[in-house]
Parts: structure tokens; sequence; C-alpha cells
């Protein structure tokens, strides 16, 4: 095994959002959807940290790209969550193949 | 091998192996027990590169604070012991095929192409100059973002209140019809 960089960094973090990627083709419930969603974010992030630690140590912008990155995913993870509860509400179901009422 | 290359390694299995188990299990709690457990793994990896402030942070948010939320969504709205429906095979392996030749073209991309690393003297990213920097005026400040951010964090909060009241009660005391009905 090499000693990890940058390389094996972005490989980590391709790999979460492909893994992403496919949870949010599969799953057909809203809350698994997020889940997804959240992958998808957070290999965002270790992407950010990685490239400002190996190429731009001289900057901190990609940690603070990363915090704003953070912050933006916790509200839409609130607002997300009160659609799905206001949804199921309406619904008794968190499938989005059931809530199709908006489709035409 | 010494000993961080062997924590790395370790941290990424840890994140992959139940970032896959999240998104394939089909019981929904354990999909959210897993993903916690990858986004554990993410924070290890933050730990791993020494960014010790960013790594608090994605525990703090993620771990203690988005999973519980999901998880007590997963409680409001599952019926204990329900396992998610089976998908069609059809666009699971259309799924699969469209996951990894993504994957495939980003890592062919990845290893043709040659970054330019910077000789500049390093920034230690420790939290007083983070602080500085977040709330700097000046060239590299991000003050405007960060209040920019203050105002979207509070239009979330109002935001899923209104969408998640359970129903409106208009000033003349009388119950909105359709509101009325979606709370019965």
């Amino acid at each position: 095994m090499m000693e990890p960089g940058l390389n094996h960094l972005l490989f980590v973090s391709t790999a979460v959002f492909f893994i992403g990627v496919y949870g949010f083709f599969t799953r057909r419930n809203l809350v698994t959807m997020l889940m997804s969603i959240e992958l998808i974010l957070n290999s965002v992030n270790i992407n950010f940290i990685a490239f400002n630690k190996y190429l731009w140590p001289h900057k901190m912008d990609g940690l603070f790209f990363s915090i704003f990155v953070i912050a933006v995913a916790a509200a839409e993870a609130a607002v997300a969550i009160a659609i799905i509860i206001n949804l199921y509400r309406n619904h008794q179901s968190i499938d989005v193949e059931q809530a199709e009422e908006m489709k035409f | 091998m010494s000993g961080s290359t062997i924590i790395f390694y370790m941290l990424a299995a840890l994140t992959l192996v139940s970032g896959l188990l999240a998104v394939t299990t089909r019981q929904i709690f354990r999909a959210a027990i897993f993903l916690l457990f990858s986004l554990i793994g993410i924070a290890g990896l933050f730990f791993w590169m020494q960014y010790d402030f960013i790594a608090a942070v994605q525990i703090v948010v993620y771990v203690g604070g988005i999973t519980v939320l999901i998880i007590f969504s997963i409680f409001l709205t599952q019926q204990a012991g329900d396992l998610l429906p089976k998908q069609k095979i059809g666009r699971q392996v259309f799924s699969v095929l469209a996951a990894f030749c993504g994957f495939a073209l980003v890592m062919v991309q990845l290893y043709q192409h040659s970054f330019n690393t910077t000789t500049d003297q390093a920034v230690e990213p420790l939290v007083a100059n983070i602080g500085n920097q977040m709330l700097g005026v000046g060239d590299s400040g991000f003050a405007l973002p960060f209040e920019v951010v203050s105002i979207l964090l509070l239009a979330a909060l109002i935001g899923c209140i209104v969408i998640a009241a359970p129903f409106y009660v208009p000033k003349g005391g009388e119950q909105n019809p359709t509101s009325k009905t979606a709370s019965a």
C-alpha cells in the first residue's frame, strides 16, 4: 500500500459522491433520498479540505467553503424534513411515487 | 507502512463500506445508523488531515444534528419493522451503470491530471486564524458570506415552522377548511 496523498482522498470523495448518486437513483423514499444528498454534500467537503491541505496550504479558502457548505446543508436538511412531515400528514406516505398530484 | 497510513485506510474503508450499506439496506433505520458511521468516518478523515476545527464542526452538525433529525423523521413517518419496497431490477442496473460510468470518468480524468503544488508558507488552520478571517472585512475576509448564511439560517428556521406547523388559524377564529381536513 502506498503512502496516502491527494489522489487517495480524491478517490474516497469520488466514491462517496457516486454512492450517493446511486442511492438517489434507486431509493423511492424521501428520507433515504435525503440521506443520499447528505453523502453527496459530504464528499464535496472532503474535496475542498483535501485541495486546501495539499495544493493551497497558504490559504484557508477551502476550509471556509466547507464551513459554508455545512451551514447550507443543515438548513437544507431542516427544510426538507419539514416538507417530508407535511407531506406525510397529507398523504400518510413519503414515497415519491405516491405524491404525484402536481404531475400534470 | 506507518501508523498514519493504516489509519487512513481504515477510515476510508469505514466511510465507503458504511456509505454503501446506507444506500443499499432495506431497513430504513439501519440505513440511518450506517449513514451515521459514514459521517463519523468522514470526520475522522478531517482529523487525519489535521483540520481539527472542521472535523469538530462535522461531528457536531452532521453526527449530532442532521442524523438525529433524520432518525426522528423516520420515527414519525415509518411503521416499525417495515422493509423498504424492492426496486425494479432494470432501475437498479441502470443506476449501477450510471454511477460506475461517472466514477470511471472522474477517475480517468484524475489520474491524467497533474496538480501543481505551491511552496508558499503554510497557514496553520487554528481556530484563532479561522475566526479572524471569518469575520474580517479586509481583502480575504468572509464577513459578507457569513452574514448571508445567517440570513439563510433565519429564513430556513421560519420556513420550517411555517411548513411543518400543524394547522393555521386565521384571525376570524374560523379554521381554514383544507387544513382542517389535513390535520384530522
